[in-house]
């Protein structure tokens, strides 16, 4: 394997001179960039961190054990950082049972939160998976190392804004916030950041983001793709409407498959700036179509025990919802439920979004709308929700590709889903 | 008996009758019930894993591609290892995924747990290996299957 380069400073914290903790914890990002054949490492230069275990499970005991000895060696974050949504939302159905077993099973949340404030937390609710949503303003510059996990996050940052981050696992993306520097390969280097798939789009309408993200996540798993032809549907200007759409393309990329990077042609900074050039020689070839993504979604598997049964509940927000889409869905409910003769949605409804969007729309007319239309506005992560087994049992829809992924919800295109909620509609 | 060759992620030894997933291992999906029942044998809970589900992982030579899910996936195996429900060794059939290998070193590191780690095995030693075969692994990456 290859062996890093270490600069003296970093060398020292190794050799120990600064604590056996951070020794360890330098010898673990050492021993993980040599894996991938990093010679070097490089400095964190964002602003902020953001960390993707944002859950107090009462069963991770070993990791808070970590927490508490990096406290106590004063291994602190050198960056603040954000963190993912928080599990629990008192504002989201929940019945006697499945409210003791969230109690059980997320004992450690207060505690947890409590280390997270001690090791750089930014502020009390800086708890969101879309921390780079102007309203919560962890939003990286072009260029800027970073060192986060959480990988609908990660793959927004280096797609749309063009920041360089690897896929890191929890903790270890506290690790390079802690020392200030990660280990250099893939997605940080340019090599690492050309395409080896081109997708060409060939739909007849603008594909569902959260489809053509599955489909491109589950043909190309962990390598970087090249879009051609979206930016056909989607325009050549990163505005509020095409950022939300990349956020939610992104997330299913990364959940149905493994995908760090996406080049959208004519869109997405990179792309703008080298066009074809980030394609690599002998890429191979993934056509979309309109059959093609019908075959994608048609193959997802339905795990209720009865798939016929009625939804109890519905997500929208997997990634969290940004202000504009939060606006949109709740005029599209209420104009729904007009014309449906309705003046509640037919399903409990559950719209996720960051509390700082959340601040934000409370203060607009539409936040009245949308409580008189019946849909509750949580911060809540609905994947930590459903990892509830009691919750999990539930029939639950969601828009969300990620959540279907990760648990037994069955998800459906945003039009299914108003619906659904709006008309009852199968 | 066959011979294949890796590469030592974490190098050591061990033996251990195999667990063989085909697909993409989802380490937060098939860890989860096991760490919040306090299952010993750390059974599979990823009902998308055919090959996997309901069956023990702890003490196994799981073999796998890569793999797959949230990127709590390092953390979460750090847990098992720390808890004592770790595989007795992971075999990768392809180059070790970021989150794997996090988990592999953390448990290296912070843990006192031996779990031998090899990864670029080939897609031959996937086709051949099979669940319930004995496997020993060797501290140059080398794995005898059979």
């Amino acid at each position: 394997m290859t062996k890093m380069v270490l600069t003296p400073d970093q060398q020292a914290i190794l050799d120990g001179e600064k604590g056996e903790t951070l020794a360890k914890v330098m010898k673990t990002l050492v021993m993980y960039g040599e894996i991938f054949g990093a010679e070097r490492m490089v400095p964190v230069t964002s602003r902020n961190g953001h960390l993707v275990t944002s859950f107090g499970l009462g069963v991770m005991k070993p990791v808070y054990a970590l927490m508490d000895q990096l406290i106590e060696a004063g291994a602190l974050s050198g960056q603040p950082f954000s963190v993912d949504p928080r599990p629990l939302d008192k504002n989201v159905p929940a019945n006697f049972l499945q409210n003791i077993f969230f109690k059980v099973m997320y004992s450690k949340q207060a505690d947890y939160e409590q280390q997270l404030q001690k090791l750089g937390l930014i502020q009390d609710d800086a708890f969101t998976c879309a921390c780079y949503l102007d309203e919560v303003g962890n939003q990286p510059q072009k260029g800027e190392y970073l060192s986060w996990a959480e990988s609908s996050a990660v793959v927004y940052a280096n797609s749309v804004l063009g920041a360089r981050c690897n896929r890191n696992s929890g903790i270890l993306e506290l690790f390079g916030s802690i020392v200030g520097f990660v280990p250099c390969f893939g997605l940080l280097t340019d090599e690492g950041r050309k395409a080896s798939w081109i997708v060409e789009i060939r739909t007849t309408k603008v594909p569902e983001a959260q489809v053509l993200g599955s489909a491109i996540g589950m043909k190309v798993m962990e390598d970087v793709p090249y879009i051609r032809g979206l930016s056909e549907f989607l325009g050549t200007e990163l505005n509020d409407e095409v950022k939300a759409y990349l956020k939610d393309m992104g997330a299913a990329t990364a959940s149905n498959g493994a995908v760090g990077l996406y080049h959208v042609d004519k869109l997405t900074p990179e792309a703008v700036e080298q066009g074809e050039l980030l394609i690599l020689e002998n890429a191979q070839v993934y056509v979309i179509d309109d059959a093609e993504l019908e075959r994608v979604k048609a193959n997802y598997p339905c795990i209720w025990k009865d798939p016929d049964a009625e939804p109890k509940l519905c997500f929208v927000g997997c990634p969290h919802l940004t202000l504009q889409q939060l606006i949109d869905w709740t005029h599209a409910v209420v104009d729904g439920l007009r014309a449906a003769g309705r003046t509640k949605v037919c399903i409990p409804t559950v719209f996720t979004t960051a509390p700082a969007v959340q601040k934000a729309f409370e203060a607009l007319p539409e936040a009245e709308m949308l409580k008189n239309a019946g849909v509750i506005l949580s911060y809540i992560c609905p994947l930590m929700y459903m990892n509830n087994p009691l919750c999990g049992k539930m029939p639950v829809i969601t828009n969300s590709n990620k959540l279907r992924t990760y648990t037994s919800s069955r998800y459906y295109t945003n039009d299914e889903i108003l619906a659904r909620i709006t008309k009852g509609a199968n | 008996m066959k011979e294949f060759k890796g590469r030592p992620v974490v190098a050591g030894e061990a033996t251990a009758e195999a667990l063989v997933s085909h697909g993409g291992f989802n380490t937060l999906a098939s860890f989860q019930k096991s760490l919040m029942f306090g299952d010993k044998k750390a059974t599979c809970s990823d009902q998308n894993n055919p090959d996997l589900y309901g069956k023990p992982m702890f003490g196994t030579a799981l073999c796998l591609p890569q793999t797959i899910g949230s990127t709590t996936g390092g953390m979460v195996l750090y847990c098992a290892a720390a808890l004592g429900k770790q595989p007795a060794c992971m075999l990768f059939s392809k180059s070790i995924d970021s989150l794997a290998a996090a988990g592999a070193v953390l448990s290296a590191v912070w843990t006192d747990v031996s779990m031998p780690v090899v990864d670029g095995l080939g897609d031959d030693f996937l086709d051949y290996v099979q669940t319930g075969m004995q496997i020993t692994v060797k501290p140059d990456g080398t794995v005898l299957v059979g």
